[in-house]
């Protein structure tokens, strides 16, 4: 603006300068606008682009194994005619992610509510705080923890006796027995998982509970309801789709997480129904193998990506349709 | 009188079982610390710094290329990724405010934000590595700067939403253009809710793996050319968990530490400056 002010020099015909100034402006702001669009519609172009590329990576894997490849169990990239099918990982990823939720669901959701309800107030921040640094380790941390800490452990302490106990009960005693192999495991990949998904969970819960209206508690806790019946009757209730949202967040998180996974899974393609044996993930198997890989190998390696970014996709779809909804309402 | 006992007893155990998750819910970010200390401290020293990554067999060794390809990519990656991420929230939350398609804008934007990390790395091997033929610190680091993108959009646009609109109306009733607005008004008023952004978004890329294992690769030596291979501390502590040699297990234990301190530290220093805003 100083410039605009040294305009009233009286030796300066001022309107000339002053319409200069303003189209200078007027461009810039042009310019600027234009600029800002760009970068914004790139998020779209990103999308598009990375869609884009994976499908022409996959290409040949897609031409070769069509969608049999969902349903082939079969994975020797190394055979003259590499028979190559994707239903190993996709198992291991859906039974880790879902063992995952399973555990840390429940707990995510007692944190939530202890933090929102129980929690004297100076208390509140500081646990918080811890359960979100939880969020900020790297992956790969998770990975080496659980690989050389939590990995012996359950190998020693838990898997044994839980296996011998159910030894002759039917059923369990494939989902929990199997060749155990020291401290690789699915049951301790999902462990892993459900550790780092907790702070999402928690996160998510927490902002979702502090959006029921302070008068619906008060006038439950008015007529005599319990905390928990105040939880389990109003707060729940009325939170519901923001819940069920960041639970799929989660979801998409935990079916996408790749070096916490790839280290205390063992890459192995085989589906024996055991969760203490070996087993593999989409992304665990493009992590170990695509540096090694060539040709069709590498390729059905992209065609596995390929199908994980379309799973994660609509699961966060889904997520964010849903938080979107409980943030409409909430601003209505 | 016993519905009114069993009540308060399922009451009870509801909120003890609450406690306890909390509790279980804690403890695990303390074993995580333990046990990186217990492992990461006794070798931690000067040469941790200044030397390089030793192959199998040596005694000694650093990490001194990895600590400096993780900076080099790190910087890189914010300082390319940050600035487009700004633009793009500027975007959604000034000009672009009612505009139709920003809501989808912000939906994509919010699917990347969560997208698997090695999905961006398979990506950019699609469209970087592949027709550069190798392996690059650059491919790297464009890896990182994806990931970076959708963090800052999103924090940029909730911080300048949070901006007052009375602020803007009366620098644009001094007749003040669009661009003027937002360069003098808005960013200045949101300054540190942006900053706090980007923080954010490089505490979220220090620690990334599996988006540089097939872009960056790594490398053994130092280097500083943006067209090599360059090694990384998250790479290093990858390759080196594997190995059955003690000493560079041990690196692998100290490179953990390094980068989770790093990380946290980020983390914790971007909710400082968050906190300070909101007291002033």
């Amino acid at each position: 603006m100083a410039r605009a002010s040294s305009s009233l020099d009286p030796g300066n015909p001022m309107g000339v300068t002053r319409s200069k100034i303003l189209s200078r402006m007027a461009s810039g702001d042009r310019l600027f606008s234009f600029v800002t669009r760009f970068c914004a519609y790139g998020v779209f172009i990103l999308l598009a682009a990375i869609m884009i590329s994976l499908i022409v990576g996959a290409w040949p894997a897609i031409k070769t194994f069509g969608l049999e490849f969902l349903v082939t169990r079969r994975w020797a990239p190394q055979l003259d005619e590499p028979v190559l099918g994707a239903l190993a990982p996709i198992y291991g990823t859906l039974l880790t992610s879902f063992i995952a939720m399973l555990i840390a669901v429940p707990f995510g959701l007692g944190i939530a509510i202890f933090l929102t309800e129980l929690c004297p107030l100076s208390l509140r921040r500081p646990i918080r705080v811890a359960v979100e640094l939880l969020a900020g380790i790297p992956s790969i941390i998770y990975g080496m923890w659980g690989f050389f800490v939590l990995g012996p452990f359950l190998a020693h302490y838990v898997e044994p006796p839980i296996a011998a106990a159910v030894q002759n009960i039917p059923v369990l005693n494939v989902i929990f027995g199997g060749e155990m192999i020291s401290n690789i495991s699915l049951f301790n990949a999902s462990l892993v998982l459900a550790i780092m998904i907790l702070p999402f969970i928690t996160a998510i819960a927490v902002d979702v509970f502090s959006t029921v209206p302070a008068v619906l508690k008060e006038s439950a806790y008015g007529i005599g309801c319990t905390t928990w019946e105040v939880v389990t009757n109003v707060v729940v209730p009325y939170a519901r789709v923001g819940l069920v949202g960041g639970v799929m967040l989660a979801l998409g998180r935990a079916l996408g997480e790749t070096m916490a996974v790839t280290f205390i899974i063992g890459n192995s393609f085989k589906i024996d129904g055991s969760i203490f044996s070996p087993g593999t993930t989409i992304s665990a198997a493009i992590a170990s193998e695509f540096a090694e890989s060539s040709d069709l190998h590498r390729s059905a390696l992209m065609y596995l990506g390929l199908l994980l970014f379309i799973l994660t996709f609509f699961v966060l779809a889904a997520a964010r349709l849903m938080l979107m909804r409980l943030e409409k309402r909430a601003g209505a | 009188m016993s519905l009114y006992a069993s009540r308060r007893r399922s009451n009870f155990v509801a909120m003890t079982l609450c406690l306890l998750a909390t509790f279980i819910g804690i403890v695990w970010l303390f074993l995580i610390l333990f046990s990186l200390f217990w492992n990461g401290v006794p070798h931690l020293s000067l040469s941790t710094f200044v030397e390089m990554t030793p192959p199998p067999g040596e005694t000694s060794g650093g990490l001194a290329n990895a600590i400096f390809g993780t900076v080099l990519m790190t910087f890189i990656g914010v300082g390319v990724g940050a600035p487009i991420g700004v633009l793009a929230g500027t975007y959604l939350a000034e000009y672009g405010r009612y505009s139709k398609a920003t809501p989808t804008i912000r939906f994509i934007n919010d699917i990347l934000l969560s997208a698997p990390s090695i999905i961006i790395g398979l990506f950019i091997y699609g469209v970087i590595v592949v027709p550069m033929k190798h392996f690059s610190a650059l491919a790297g680091a464009l890896a990182l700067a994806v990931i970076v993108i959708p963090v800052v959009v999103r924090t940029t646009e909730d911080m300048l939403l949070l901006v007052p609109n009375t602020l803007r109306e009366a620098a644009s009733a001094m007749g003040l253009p669009r661009a003027h607005v937002v360069w003098h008004v808005a960013y200045r008023a949101a300054r540190t809710g942006i900053l706090t952004g980007i923080l954010l978004g490089v505490a979220r890329i220090a620690g990334e793996t599996a988006p540089l294992l097939f872009t960056a690769f790594s490398n053994n030596f130092w280097s500083a050319s943006l067209l090599k291979p360059i090694a990384s501390l998250p790479t290093t502590i990858n390759s080196f968990i594997n190995t059955p040699d003690a000493n560079m297990k041990q690196l692998a234990w100290t490179g953990a530490l390094i980068v989770t301190l790093a990380v946290l530290g980020l983390n914790i220093a971007a909710r400082i400056l968050s906190a300070s805003k909101k007291q002033s």
